[in-house]
């Protein structure tokens, strides 16, 4: 193989993947402090009141990024599972372990507030509507992966086992998606579409995407600090660990 | 490889006939949770009526999953199960006729026991053909789905609580479709909008689950 060019499987041993996570943590996590200050700001002082929902409404710029996140780390979590399962490579079972918490707590984080979304505009906290039954599903998806993972002791084996899981439960997320067009129940429909554009006005919109934009970097911040302690259990007895700086002292 | 298929198939059936009472336990656990509905909620008619095809569903969803925990343990546990994945047929033509058995032995007797069951419920002969229509489409899709959740807890401890948690959440599509179409009989929209669902779950779980089930056997076997 030529030396110029670039090897994708240069970060995929712990040993290289764990200084380099090291170095972009900080990175991150300052991203994403910044982006959900302003965001938060914007969303309590800038934006307008809704002429038809009160400030209520406010909730959607938490809700709606805490369920964009609470599906997209599901489909993050998959293509890492699938990349492990081909390549076998041992990085990629830890990240999809790492981000399952940040998942589900996306996923109850969008449930929950959805609930005092509810509660003023519906009248009611819960609703057996199909987009809010399909996300509870997304959140026994998160737990049944968790459960399965800590429950196989061979953690190279937890891996795999667990990456098929994902990969099976991963029809969910086009249901949850696209439950509000399909059904057509309680839960409006999709606020923002790639087709015709958002129907709210803009600064409501971008002060969803700063929104989700923080959360996004929230998650790879919180993901990759969750890899690092990961990586320092399994490899506790490897030589590189007990050669770090942090470990030797 | 239909020979394998067959043989496969005829073998986990000797073997349930001489278990007879791992059968049993199945259907009479679906009969008793059945039959415990009106004692707690109460035996008005009407009410009776309206939650039969949810109590159905539900109780034929526990039956089936308690059930999954024999599909795969005792082949593991006498290395039948290795011998099988290391036959030159297809691991898929394998489990597929696994599945089938389980399903023969625990989910066609569930359709059958129904319609007695129907009567204690107080419903009408149109409603008990589509509920046993409903459970003959969906009750394999629950044996195929099961088949990845029992593979993949395959010799762990607290293996039956496990599955639970990761084969439920999975089941839910099924009890929404086939309850689904029981209700909408009940309530004279007619049911085959549901129907079709329920067998477009059953094509899809046909394709994927047996080779989710046999990359599952082979991470819990190796």
């Amino acid at each position: 193989m030529s030396s110029n060019r670039f090897n994708w499987f240069r970060f995929s041993s712990p040993a290289t993947f764990y200084p380099l996570a090291g170095r972009l943590v900080p990175w991150f996590s300052a991203i994403a402090i910044i982006l959900i200050v302003i965001g938060l700001y914007m969303s309590f002082f800038v934006a307008p009141t809704d002429y038809k929902q009160g400030e209520g409404y406010r909730i959607i710029f938490v809700h709606v990024p805490a369920s964009w996140m609470s599906m997209f780390i599901y489909l993050v979590m998959a293509f890492w599972a699938i990349i492990g399962l081909v390549f076998n490579t041992r990085v990629s079972g830890m990240m999809v372990q790492s981000l399952a918490p940040t998942g589900a707590l996306f996923t109850f984080l969008a449930l929950w507030t959805g609930a005092f979304w509810g509660k003023p505009m519906w009248g009611t906290w819960w609703v057996w509507d199909a987009r809010l039954t399909s996300e509870l599903i997304l959140f026994f998806l998160y737990i049944g992966y968790i459960a399965l993972h800590s429950s196989i002791d061979d953690k190279r084996r937890a891996d795999r086992a667990s990456a098929i899981l994902v990969l099976v439960g991963v029809v969910n997320i086009p249901i949850i998606y696209y439950s509000v067009k399909w059904w057509n129940t309680l839960h409006q429909g999709a606020s923002v579409s790639v087709k015709s554009g958002s129907s709210m006005a803009s600064i409501m919109l971008i002060t969803m995407l700063i929104m989700a934009l923080g959360f996004w970097f929230y998650s790879i911040a919180v993901a990759l600090a969750r890899v690092r302690s990961i990586i320092l259990e399994r490899e506790r007895d490897a030589n590189w660990v007990s050669e770090l700086p942090e470990i030797k002292r | 490889m239909f020979k394998a298929f067959s043989t496969v198939v005829m073998r986990d059936l000797l073997l349930a006939m001489r278990h007879r009472s791992d059968i049993l336990t199945t259907l009479f656990f679906f009969v008793i949770a059945i039959s415990l509905f009106p004692l707690g909620v109460g035996p008005e008619l009407n009410t009776l009526r309206e939650i039969a095809p949810g109590v159905f569903w539900v109780a034929a969803l526990l039956a089936s999953m308690l059930s999954l925990e024999r599909l795969f343990a005792i082949d593991f546990a006498d290395g039948t199960l290795e011998q099988l994945l290391l036959t030159p047929q297809p691991a898929t033509i394998l489990v597929l006729a696994k599945v089938l058995a389980h399903w023969l032995i625990t989910g066609v007797p569930l359709v059958l026991l129904s319609p007695l069951l129907g009567l204690q419920y107080d419903l009408s002969s149109d409603v008990i053909q589509v509920l046993m229509l409903t459970l003959l489409l969906g009750t394999p899709s629950l044996s195929l789905i099961g088949a990845i959740g029992a593979a993949l807890t395959l010799g762990l401890r607290g293996g039956g609580v496990l599955v639970s948690l990761l084969v439920l959440p999975l089941y839910i599509p099924v009890l929404i479709f086939g309850a689904g179409a029981v209700e909408a009989t009940v309530s004279g929209l007619g049911g085959t909008g549901h129907i079709s669902m329920l067998a477009a779950i059953f094509l899809l779980s046909l394709v994927i689950a047996p080779l989710a089930t046999v990359a599952a056997l082979r991470v819990s076997a190796e």
